[in-house]
């Protein structure tokens, strides 16, 4: 056996450590990989920059360049040169936010909106401390805080505010958040009653689910609105609010039923007997080991519902309650502004509050998804 | 089929009990304290809400009458923002005390659909837009020319008819959009525009120079805007009709929101009876005998509440037109009180 080290053809020393090579390392490497991929990649490459060099000028131009910044009124924002006219928004403002809600009693709705978006990150930060205090708090204490601060209390002081004067981006919350927080509970419990032995509860939540489902949420709305005084006595009739949150709510709930459905059916069943070998109950066994399965399953479905829901909450304005888009609808008819780019300005506000609160939504759940599921993700 | 005929018979109790409780509507405004005044939801001049969230406009102002004669306050009117395809179902199912939302009196909705129209307090109708340097001054000068119109609507078919029966040619440049066509007007696509009048100077105020375009003084249709109330109530109906008539009346008499405590003491007779010096007209209608001055004194008179909302006072700038008083040439015309 000869020495290693005398023949000619061993390497003594290591091979230098080369650079990769150019084409997979580096800003070249991220481009190949991420744009360049292959020649579908790389032609749908060149036609994105393609659109983004011909859509973007024209459109920070509009926006922000051209764009009216500071105006008393519509005159400077006529002229067809000019882009976004932002003073009439900035004007506007007030109205968007809160309707016709009278102004001095404003702060009602702000603390209303300040401490609820505050119980909100309590509950969905993933380390907050005590979070069944502030869940009691946001279920039980703030719809009661919320109401007597809106509509008022004579006696601490707060005067009553009717409900036709809500309006604005507080009623679009207020909407939403009501549908959200009623139909998650409510899509639970249909879910488990269209799965339910019983016959009486399975055939009522079936047709609770499958009439709601069957009929646009207009109609309903619609029905509220407008059908159901002619049934009821002149008293009995609810609030115009009340209706259309009903409504909003029930229809909710019925498209969650089946959300929540999809992932109790794509629970093994080794699951259900497991939990029922051990001993548990009914109750225990859905809330203790089920249904965090099940939901944790359908996340992305649960929050489609979601953001389903809070676009469809502009068809309230349909029965006359004055949310969002309805007040931005109205404000640019407003002969002091009205003009040609003021319609424009106005729906490019409304595009961006419902892009911010839906894709905010959807970064959430996504990062519910992601450190919920740390078992099955490699 | 037992069952059915009971069925039958407690919807019929039903709806005979919703028929029998809007009878009183008068007595319901008063114990709910407020009035329920369909509005349109958005629409210069008419009824739309400014900055504060304030409803403005002649229709709101009609509703802020109609409160003050009832309930001696005109902020005590609850506006309910109705669309064109719910707001007859609104009013017939008696969530609307009063209609006043530029609805077009005609014989079907007073006949089919259980309404009566109380009084015309704008008088519409189709009428042309044109720019001024065309040096147009009569639709009848329009011969051959292009016209934006939105589609599907009475005015495309009243702009035929009219350009039929008086031997010219048009070309039409339809959209389905209001918004569409005021953009093909504006941007030169057609030489003239065509809407309802009131629309028209709605419209004029998006355009990039306001100022020159005009309006052309015919008025090829009929849209007479009124407030309506459900029928079966004559009382309400009186108290909705006169409201209209008490503003009238005050303009031809000369009395005026800032004038009318002065002439409380005045000697004219048609002035003392509508302010309720002399009589007390009030009583038949179940009111007071002063609510003719509640209402000049909340909103003024007629031609008061005209021009601040559509008229020279306002962004409008709507001339008078058909809507002045009979004795100046319009055809706004009311009873006497006495």
């Amino acid at each position: 056996m000869a020495d290693a080290r005398s023949v000619a053809y061993v390497r003594t020393q290591a091979a230098p450590v080369l650079p990769p090579p150019a084409l997979s390392d580096g800003a070249l490497g991220w481009l190949r990989a991420n744009l360049f991929s292959g020649p579908f990649s790389a032609i749908f490459t060149v036609l994105a920059v393609a659109f983004i060099a011909w859509v973007a000028p024209g459109l920070i131009r509009y926006l922000f360049i051209d764009a009216v910044w500071t105006a008393n009124d519509g005159a400077s924002c006529r002229s067809p040169e000019v882009g976004a006219c932002w003073a009439y928004i900035g004007q506007k403002l007030p109205f968007f936010m809160y309707g016709s809600y009278p102004r001095e009693w404003v702060w009602r709705v702000n603390m209303t909106l300040v401490v609820g978006a505050a119980l909100i990150v309590w509950l969905l930060a993933p380390k907050a401390p005590a979070k069944q205090i502030g869940a009691f708090l946001f279920f039980v204490v703030y719809p009661l805080l919320g109401f007597i601060l809106l509509s008022g209390w004579e006696k601490i002081g707060l005067p009553k505010i009717d409900t036709d004067v809500w309006g604005g981006v507080f009623v679009s919350l207020l909407v939403s958040a009501v549908g959200i927080v009623v139909s998650l509970p409510g899509g639970v419990l249909l879910a488990m009653g269209r799965r339910s032995t019983l016959p009486v509860v399975r055939i009522a939540s079936v047709i609770f689910i499958e009439f709601v489902r069957g009929v646009p949420l207009i109609t309903v709305l619609f029905m509220a609105n407008f059908m159901l005084p002619l049934f009821l006595p002149e008293n009995w009739t609810p609030d115009r609010l009340l209706r259309p949150l009903v409504g909003v709510s029930l229809f909710a709930s019925a498209y969650m039923a089946e959300v929540v459905r999809g992932g109790l059916q794509a629970m093994p069943k080794g699951q259900f007997e497991g939990a029922m070998a051990l001993g548990l109950g009914y109750g225990r066994l859905m809330r203790l080991v089920v249904l965090p399965q099940a939901l944790t399953k359908v996340i992305p479905g649960i929050v489609n519902t979601f953001i389903g829901l809070f676009k469809d909450t502009t068809l309230v304005a349909v029965v006359g309650i004055y949310d969002f888009l309805r007040a931005v609808d109205t404000a640019r008819l407003d002969p002091v502004w009205a003009g040609p780019n003021i319609s424009t300005t106005g729906y490019i506000f409304a595009a961006l509050f419902y892009f911010i609160f839906c894709f905010g939504m959807s970064r959430y759940s996504q990062y519910m998804e992601r450190s919920l599921a740390k078992d099955r993700l490699r | 089929m037992k069952r059915i005929s009971i069925a039958i018979a407690a919807g019929a109790i039903l709806a005979f009990g919703a028929t029998a409780a809007s009878a009183g509507t008068l007595d319901q405004v008063k114990q709910r304290g407020s009035l329920a005044c369909g509005s349109n939801s958005g629409l210069t001049g008419f009824g739309i809400p400014d900055d504060k969230g304030q409803w403005t406009g002649l229709d709101v102002d009609f509703c802020r009458a109609v409160a003050a004669a009832v309930l001696n306050d005109p902020t005590k009117v609850k506006f309910i923002p109705l669309t064109a395809k719910d707001r007859f179902t609104a009013l017939q199912s008696g969530e609307v005390d009063v209609l006043a939302r530029n609805g077009t009196w005609t014989l079907s909705r007073e006949a089919d659909l259980g309404l009566l129209f109380a009084a015309v307090n704008y008088y519409d109708g189709q009428g042309f837009m044109v720019r001024k340097k065309l040096n147009v001054n009569s639709a009848l000068e329009l011969n051959g020319a292009s016209i934006c119109v939105q589609q599907g609507t009475t005015t495309e078919l009243n702009l035929a008819d009219y350009f039929r029966s008086n031997n010219m040619k048009y070309e039409g440049v339809v959209f389905a959009n209001v918004d569409d066509v005021i953009k093909a007007y504006d941007t030169s696509r057609c030489d003239a525009f065509t809407t309802d009048v009131s629309q028209l100077y709605g419209e004029r105020i998006k355009l990039v120079n306001p100022d020159e375009h005009v309006v052309l003084p015919e008025v090829i249709s009929k849209e007479p805007l009124g407030p309506a109330v459900r029928q079966g109530d004559d009382q309400w109906f009186d108290i909705v009709k006169w409201t209209h008539f008490a503003m009238i009346n005050a303009e031809e008499l000369g009395v005026t929101k800032a004038n009318v405590d002065d002439k409380l003491k005045s000697d004219d007779p048609s002035i003392r009876r509508l302010l309720g010096v002399e009589g007390d007209f009030g009583k038949g209608m179940g009111l007071t005998k002063d609510w003719a001055y509640h209402i000049i004194k909340a909103v003024g008179n007629y031609g008061e509440a005209f021009e601040r909302n559509v008229g020279e006072g306002s962004k409008l700038k709507i001339k008078r037109g058909l809507n002045n008083l009979w004795s100046k040439g319009g055809i706004q015309y009311a009873a006497p009180v006495r």
